[in-house]
């Protein structure tokens, strides 16, 4: 597999002592024209539409660190240094919105930049030219890879971390009268959190003893045909453990989009808001709620 | 194991202690349907919580007990389902569509009272 690496046409196999060298005649020439190389690429990333969420002196900042940490990676042969400087980076640039291809355009452009100024370097001694991208190549191939891959594993666990802190804010089952509890749902339901909203339900009725239960979904902007089974399947369990559910703050999306895709929700008794929710469910339980003034005797 | 039916003032108590084979629940069946009968009772509670396994021949029975309960004049709570067997059950689509459930036997006792005062008035229970 060796010998598939060197470029076929070209130089006989490189030596590593040659690549090395050449890498450090490249390294040299990179820092030499620092400035200019820098400005072109900033401009070329401007031009592409890349990381509009940042200002051109921000671009510009973080372009200058980039292109250094990239030189130092190409003299140093080791990419730890780098890989922490694209977490690093990684972390600063996903909060404001900056996307995968983004990120690995940038890089791109960054190699292109700089293969353009070999070649106009070297363009006179096309064996020369030859042997220094071989040496260039996979080096730099190597460094886009290795951005990219931090990108998006920093991205990954930004994803994850959100995902178990909104594991965490799970949904709490309140108790608001003797027997009757609410579920207030927002967000988006995946059938891992709708198992998860299940399991405390039932064991909220079953701690507090509750008969009556009002899930208030007010907060869910879609729903789809399987949260929408499950939902069902939660009445019916409920109504195993002897208590009555009633669901409520349908939103006509959601209204609609279950008659049409034939959910049965007949077993579900369902009122428009929480308030007329809450207040059926006083009904069930035989409560009255009555204005102070309306009871006839003072509160003692 | 068979199931012990005690009679507690107008109603039947079946407490199920262990998980039931298909004979169990024949008997129990029988037994329940009998008794009603003899005891002159106004209702049966089923207490399943120390189940924690529910399969299709155990929730066909209790919901064929509660339909023949009925025809024999009487009222059928089943009282005490696990959460976890609950929502198994549901899954597997066994929700014994028609029969009364309660949380517990208190809960059963509490429900049986109401419909049974409500029959006595001469309207049906709430709901």
């Amino acid at each position: 597999m060796k010998g598939a690496g060197s470029k076929p046409g070209g130089s006989p196999v490189a030596t590593s002592e040659s690549t090395t060298a050449l890498l450090r005649e490249l390294v040299a020439h990179l820092r030499q024209n620092r400035t200019g190389l820098r400005e072109e690429w900033a401009r070329r990333i401007t031009e592409a539409k890349l990381l509009t969420a940042m200002t051109k002196d921000e671009v510009f900042a973080e372009a200058t660190s980039v292109y250094d940490n990239y030189v130092e990676a190409l003299e140093t042969g080791t990419f730890e240094a780098l890989q922490a400087y694209a977490r690093n980076l990684s972390e600063r640039i996903i909060p404001r919105g900056v996307q995968t291809d983004e990120v690995v355009g940038i890089v791109l452009l960054l190699r292109d930049v700089l293969a353009r100024s070999l070649f106009s370097r070297y363009h006179a001694d096309f064996d020369k030219l030859n042997r220094i991208l071989d040496a260039y190549e996979p080096a730099a191939n190597r460094i886009a890879i290795t951005v990219a891959v931090g990108f998006v594993q920093e991205r990954e666990r930004t994803i994850r971390e959100q995902q178990e802190a909104i594991r965490e804010l799970s949904t709490p089952v309140l108790q608001v009268r003797e027997r009757l509890l609410i579920l207030p749902i927002i967000g988006v339901i995946d059938p891992q959190r709708a198992r998860q909203l299940t399991e405390q339900l039932l064991r909220g009725i079953r701690t507090n003893r509750a008969r009556v239960v009002v899930i208030d979904i007010t907060g869910v902007a879609a729903m789809d045909s399987n949260v929408a089974n499950h939902l069902v399947l939660t009445v019916e369990a409920s109504r195993l453990l002897g208590a009555t559910v009633i669901v409520t703050g349908l939103s006509p999306e959601i209204a609609q989009t279950l008659v049409n895709i034939g959910v049965d929700l007949g077993k579900m008794n369902t009122v428009g808001d929480l308030q007329g929710g809450i207040e059926e469910a006083e009904h069930l339980l035989g409560y009255k709620v009555v204005p102070v003034s309306e009871t006839g005797t003072p509160a003692p | 194991m068979e199931v012990p039916i005690l009679k507690q003032g107008p109603y039947l108590i079946a407490s199920v202690q262990s998980a039931l084979t298909d004979a169990d629940l024949l008997q129990l069946r029988d037994g329940l349907v009998e008794k009603v009968g003899r005891f002159r009772s106004r209702g049966v509670i089923v207490d399943v919580t120390a189940l924690d396994v529910m399969d299709s021949f155990a929730s066909r029975m209790l919901r064929d007990i509660a339909h023949m309960i009925r025809l024999r004049g009487a009222e059928t709570v089943i009282v005490g389902f696990q959460p976890e067997v609950a929502f198994a059950m549901v899954q597997l689509g066994l929700t014994l569509e028609g029969v009364a459930t309660a949380l517990d036997l208190e809960e059963g006792l509490a429900f049986l009272d109401q419909k049974i005062k409500g029959n006595e008035r001469g309207q049906g229970p709430r709901g």
